[in-house]
């Protein structure tokens, strides 16, 4: 008897272990099988072609530093120097960088020995330690150099356009004009542009130094300067930034005021009747089932590109989603609060806020305030979409493809700023609810 | 109130009564300042908003019907195409499921590293743990879009940035929600694992995982179900799947609305599927855990 009764719980214990070492080894080999599909799927063998180096060595080196262009247009002879090749960093008449010298013949020292000159008759000579003086000579749309037949991998030449790169510096040449970049760790002009009074002024003479510009003050001008700085546009992008936690705040408390009546109507407890229970919930899957990226896309037709239509995107998505979470939290209230209420002889509204509203708004503040901070990040994205806040700004500076260094700002910018709302949610919990732990 | 009564010292009714009120009042006073800041605060804002939106919000309310009226009615018209629509734009769906599922993985086996590196008490390293909470934290705030943009102008359109961005945001945000489950799991068997000699990861694996999966699947399907959406939206922006097909629609305009609707369709029909299944499988599984 005992000894049948053994054999069978050890066979079910048998089975059941069985079962379990399928299962331990069904599933990652099933999950491994799947990622080694969508390793072909994806295409990640032929990912290296497609990859492009020589960008992601670009993106590398001009996010932390930048270069000062210096071009001479070989039909005028005219010599310009600016920070980015950009109109709005050119050095103003009769300046130019220390490393720039003379007027005849323009020498370039591009540091480490490795020097550029500018020659009259658009004749340019570059030395290169450890390599012979190269001279070009450009007339009409062609060149013509002194460069051997074989080339180090670092010139590249036709008769049309040279490309010189050395550790210092790039240098181009065409026959419409002869260009040279140096590089400079750091971001250009960030506090102040040249033609601004304050540029190159150390933090202490604005401070307390003589007055720089006779018509202002020194601190006024130097925030006034700084804040409409042409190049990094700081009064915009800040302006960017507002508007994008003004998205993520007006559709978050947008979203909960609309959704707490109607959660009212979803749940159990509160609506009596089945249908206009059921049709609530309904019109909240609704909502959330379309979800952000297509609301975002049909309220742009009507309300035009800007923070308003990111707004109401994000509003009208999380009405769904507060609704449920909600009507949720409303069906788990305790009935016995709400019984002591009415026994005061409370009427049924004055049951709801005293008896009800205190048990969930806990809850409902936690998940609004947990929104408040994802939605800072939607609207992110949501501006990339219908044009508005930051996410454009680092579209439009991406899309470009040209300041990196712009791009890594507005980057820094935006984690800084999901993380201070992040913080700024879990105070605000804190002093609203008490603090989890 | 309690320490009032407590105090020691007899007091009137009349006290009592007269100290409670103002204390209500004042609390009713603090209520209404706030409520009233925060009404002022969306009253402004919504004019901002509205000044600086291309057009304004009412006018555009009326619109609001406009397009999906057009759309619809394309598509009504030529309803026969609709099937076959749906049809041609089904592997691009798969390709933003793929996307999510793929990142999902990705992000939980990051999440469940970060998690346990950065609890107190699992921490391989005591001493690093703040690091793997700051590391999660910052790896949380990075919007998907950032990544996505980027690795796009590096590596070219396609699944593969998509993938890698949304896998970085998901490891860090369920790297913060599974070291909130870790916190609270039992150290014992950990302590029990240690006294036979074993390894950390032997430790974590037998001892902890076990405890905290139910836990940690929840979430990951919860996650799977934001990722779609995020996968759909980055699809818009360049890094391929639905999404992509939707931009592409879009940019016909009239004349290939249907094309749009059959996207819509299909966009709309597998967040609810996945947002029915997860949230069944999450029922399920955190009812199972009160047995």
């Amino acid at each position: 008897m005992t000894a049948t009764y053994l054999s069978l719980t050890k066979h079910t214990a048998d089975k059941l272990f069985q079962r379990k070492r399928l299962i331990g080894f069904g599933i990652p080999a099933i999950i491994f099988a799947y990622l080694v599909c969508i390793f072909f799927v994806f295409d990640l063998p032929g990912l290296a072609q497609r990859a492009n180096i020589d960008n992601a060595v670009t993106l590398a080196s001009d996010s932390w530093s930048h270069k000062v262009h210096v071009t001479r247009d070989n039909r005028s002879g005219e010599i310009s120097y600016a920070v980015e090749g950009e109109r709005k960093g050119r050095y103003p008449e009769g300046q130019r960088p220390d490393w720039v010298s003379g007027d005849e013949v323009i020498t370039i020292d591009l540091g480490g020995d490795n020097i550029v000159r500018y020659l009259p008759e658009n004749r340019t000579e570059i030395e290169v330690p450890g390599f012979p003086l190269i001279e070009v000579q450009a007339e009409g749309r062609s060149l013509t150099s002194n460069l051997p037949e074989d080339l180090p991998d670092w010139i590249s030449a036709s008769n049309r356009r040279i490309g010189i790169t050395t550790p210092e510096g790039r240098i181009t040449l065409t026959g419409a004009r002869t260009e040279v970049f140096n590089y400079f760790p750091g971001w250009e002009l960030f506090w102040f542009t040249l033609d601004s009074p304050y540029h190159d002024q150390s933090l202490g003479s604005i401070l307390f130094g003589e007055r720089l510009d006779p018509e202002r003050g020194n601190i006024a001008g130097a925030v006034s300067d700084w804040w409409h700085n042409k190049m990094w546009r700081h009064k915009d992008v800040a302006w960017a930034i507002g508007e994008t936690i003004l998205m993520a705040f007006l559709g978050t408390m947008g979203a909960a005021i609309l959704a707490l009546p109607l959660a009212f109507l979803a749940a159990k407890r509160f609506s009596p009747f089945m249908l206009l229970r059921a049709s609530t919930r309904r019109v909240f899957d609704f909502v959330r089932g379309v979800d952000a990226l297509i609301w975002t896309v049909v309220l742009v037709r009507a309300f035009g590109p800007g923070p308003l239509t990111g707004t109401l995107a994000i509003l009208i998505t999380d009405t769904g989603t507060f609704g449920k979470i909600f009507s949720e939290a409303l069906e788990n209230v305790d009935q016995k609060q709400i019984e002591g209420v009415s026994s005061t002889g409370a009427n049924p509204l004055q049951c709801y806020r005293f008896g009800v509203i205190p048990q969930v708004v806990p809850v409902l503040l936690a998940q609004i305030l947990y929104f408040l901070e994802s939605n800072t990040r939607s609207a992110t994205i949501i501006g990339a979409i219908t044009g508005g806040g930051i996410g454009l700004m680092l579209t439009q500076a991406i899309q470009t493809q040209k300041d990196w260094e712009e791009v890594a700002y507005y980057i820094v910018l935006i984690v800084f700023m999901v993380m201070f709302m992040d913080w700024f949610s879990g105070w605000l919990r804190g002093k609203l609810i008490g603090s989890k732990d | 109130m309690a320490d009032i009564s407590a105090g020691g010292a007899p007091q009137s009714v009349g006290n009592i009564q007269s100290s409670y009120k103002a204390q209500v009042q004042r609390r009713r006073l603090y209520g209404g300042l706030t409520i009233l800041i925060f009404v002022v605060l969306m009253v402004s804002g919504f004019n901002i908003a509205d000044d600086r939106n291309a057009g304004g919000f009412w006018e555009g309310l009326h619109q609001i019907g406009h397009y999906p009226a057009d759309v619809l009615s394309e598509a009504w018209e030529k309803r026969a195409d609709l099937p076959g629509l749906i049809a041609k734009s089904f592997p691009a769906l798969v390709e933003t499921i793929n996307i999510a599922a793929v990142s999902t993985l990705i992000g939980l086996v990051g999440g469940i590293f970060l998690s346990l590196l950065g609890t107190r008490g699992l921490g391989k390293w005591p001493r690093l743990i703040p690091l793997f909470r700051r590391i999660s934290d910052i790896m949380r705030a990075v919007p998907e879009i950032v990544i996505a943009l980027v690795l796009i102008f590096v590596l070219g359109g396609g699944p593969v940035p998509a993938m890698i961005a949304i896998a970085f945001h998901t490891a860090g945000a369920l790297g913060k929600m599974f070291s909130e489950v870790a916190e609270n799991a039992d150290l014992k068997p950990v302590e029990g694992l240690a006294s036979t000699g074993a390894t950390w990861s032997q430790r974590m694996l037998l001892g902890v995982l076990p405890q905290v999966a139910p836990n940690y699947i929840s979430y990951s399907l919860l996650r799977f179900e934001i990722n779609i959406r995020a996968s759909a939206i980055l699809g818009f922006v360049g890094a391929g799947g639905i999404g992509y097909e939707l931009r592409n629609a879009m940019a016909w305009g009239p004349g290939r609305f249907d094309e749009a609707a059959a996207i819509f369709i299909l966009l709309f029909g597998t967040i609810v599927f996945f947002d029915q299944v997860s949230s069944r499988y999450r029922n399920r599984l955190t009812e199972g855990q009160g047995q």
